[in-house]
């Protein structure tokens, strides 16, 4: 099982950059982020070597934070990777409610994380399926 | 050995025993005031004779005061004593202007810690309590009333003052607190500051009674910090003008607040008319201090509106009940044509689950319309993580707030900690709209 970061931000100057000197000074290394946003304030969510330690260092610094499982999918890096990926949920009716990919350097290798609302089943297809899923070790072992 | 009462004798006198005892001591006031250069000049400006005063209700030939009278003159010349006399100074918090000044002998401040005595005594401290008072010292009355109040009953005092969160809780935990005076919204901040360390205050502390004051709360914020620190919470109420905290106090009881009516000499008024009002209805509530050396008030109207409790209170004391003070009329504000209290605002915000320890009301004009913004916190550790959740937690305070006030405001969430926590009182309402507030300034 992957773990996520959420952190709700204010929309305004200078709280992402409070945000990653956080973890800056936690030696914390970021592997993928994405920044959803509402009108005055977003979400944003970070996928890291050490979520727990990120996490804790997050709230004490005073940002509202929660530790989300996720799903990470390996895929091939190829035309129809994520294809597959999107079929084998949508036929299992597993709706996605949010997801984002990214490419190791390799180039053959892409991750597909998406976040779900009924994960252990969701994994269990997808591992059924012949599609592998990535522990946090694993992820970031890459 | 420990009685029920601190002042037996005054806690317990009849509604009849009251009355007597407030027209001799009006009297007596009435007579220092004619020491007064301000007051000799007041009372023949209003034909007023201090001597054909027969009862209470003469009292209302003369006008009625307030802030702008005492900033109108100069402090000393409402003295009814030789400065020499004067051993203290206090000052009003000036939340709505320019500071007041108000003077105390050495009676005067041994009256007033007498009176606040007989209200913390009244919830059930004893000598055995350990008592942290954190609330500002110095020119505000909320520190030193009831530092001095405490010491008279024998607790032992830790004049923490107000706040440094971290070491508060250190205090706490190291003298054993049973007793503690706070501001209510810091009350809530400080729990966010608890659970932040790991802490729970209801098995981490010894505390057992919070007064909470300085700051027009509601029934919620009350609920809040009863549960968050497992103690009763305890309103106060009082004004500098007036000695400051002592003027009315809640008895185990908690069905309002009893003004000690042998020391101050209530009327409840309708704000436009200044005719008084029925008990049960509310009105700007105006004092008469009725045991003061140095500076007596007479008729000084407060802004604060409340009610009168109609009956008897369980407790068995006849002193009159004031309710919760629903706002100042000063505090009020109009948008779009609309009265609204920063009170009503709150009620609805603490009922909603999800919403942190503070908020702020921000009225702004947007192209010549007002617009009213209500930033929210967040609570944070209830969030899961969702930006679904937030947007549906903003939609609800919306409906909710639209419902109670008849506008519809701008909700806005934001984080726990970035809006300005209650280490003095908080700033609820931030108006910065272009014409003046021209409410309630009668």
């Amino acid at each position: 099982m992957a773990k996520q970061i959420n952190v709700f931000a204010q929309n305004q100057p200078g709280r992402l950059e409070r945000m990653t000197e956080v973890l800056l000074e936690e030696g914390i290394n970021i592997r993928a982020i994405t920044i959803s946003g509402a009108e005055e304030y977003g979400v944003v969510k970070l996928l890291v070597d050490e979520p727990r330690k990120a996490f804790e260092a997050l709230q004490r610094e005073g940002f509202s934070a929660y530790l989300k499982e996720v799903i990470a999918v390996v895929m091939d890096d190829r035309p129809g990777g994520l294809h597959r990926v999107c079929r084998v949920l949508g036929e299992s009716g597993v709706n996605i409610e949010d997801a984002y990919g990214f490419v190791f350097q390799d180039r053959r290798t892409a991750i597909l994380v998406v976040e779900v609302e009924r994960l252990p089943e969701a994994e269990e297809i997808l591992r059924g399926r012949g599609l592998e899923l990535l522990s946090d070790e694993e992820l970031y072992a890459l | 050995m420990e009685g029920e009462y601190w002042n037996a004798e005054m806690e317990l006198l009849s509604r009849e025993e009251i009355e007597a005892l407030q027209l001799r001591r009006l009297r007596d006031t009435l007579e220092r005031c004619e020491r007064s250069p301000f007051y000799r000049e007041w009372f023949a400006a209003a034909g007023f004779d201090p001597s054909r005063l027969r009862s209470m209700s003469d009292l209302r030939r003369l006008p009625c005061m307030d802030k702008t009278t005492l900033r109108g003159d100069d402090p000393r010349r409402f003295l009814t004593v030789p400065l020499d006399e004067v051993v203290r100074v206090h000052s009003s918090s000036g939340t709505t202007g320019q500071a007041t000044v108000i003077f105390h002998t050495a009676a005067d401040i041994e009256a007033w810690a007498q009176l606040v005595a007989r209200c913390m005594y009244m919830t059930g401290v004893r000598r055995r309590d350990v008592f942290q008072n954190m609330m500002g010292y110095g020119l505000f009355t909320g520190g030193l009333g009831f530092h001095y109040a405490a010491e008279r009953i024998g607790a032992m005092v830790i004049p923490a003052g107000s706040g440094n969160s971290k070491r508060q809780i250190q205090l706490m935990r190291d003298f054993h607190t049973t007793v503690v005076h706070i501001i209510p919204s810091y009350a809530l901040y400080l729990l966010e500051v608890f659970a932040e360390l790991g802490l729970d205050p209801r098995a981490d502390t010894d505390l057992r009674i919070a007064f909470i004051g300085a700051e027009p709360h509601s029934e919620g914020l009350r609920k809040r910090v009863e549960e968050g620190y497992g103690v009763r919470a305890y309103n106060s109420y009082g004004l500098s003008e007036m000695c400051g905290p002592g003027v009315a106090f809640e008895c185990p009881a908690q069905q309002g607040m009893h003004v000690w009516e042998d020391s101050f000499y209530l009327e409840v008024l309708d704000p436009e008319t200044l005719e008084p009002v029925e008990a049960g209805e509310e009105g700007e509530l105006v004092f008469t201090s009725l045991n003061r050396e140095a500076m007596p008030l007479l008729r000084y109207r407060t802004r604060d509106l409340a009610f009168v409790y109609p009956g008897e209170c369980a407790c068995g004391r006849a002193h009159r009940r004031i309710s919760r003070i629903k706002g100042r009329s000063d505090d009020m504000f109009i948008v779009k044509g609309v009265n609204i209290f920063p009170m009503q605002v709150e009620k609805v915000l603490l009922g909603v689950l999800g919403v942190g320890s503070n908020y702020q009301i921000v009225l702004d004009t947007v192209r010549s319309m007002d617009e009213m913004r209500v930033l929210v916190e967040v609570a944070g550790e209830l969030w899961r993580g969702e930006v679904k959740e937030l947007n549906e937690l903003k939609r609800r305070i919306t409906d909710e707030l639209r419902q109670e006030i008849l506008v519809t405001p701008r909700v806005e969430l934001v984080e726990p900690g970035s809006l300005p926590a209650g280490e003095g009182k908080a700033v609820r309402v931030l108006d910065r709209r272009e014409h003046a507030k021209g409410v309630g300034d009668g």
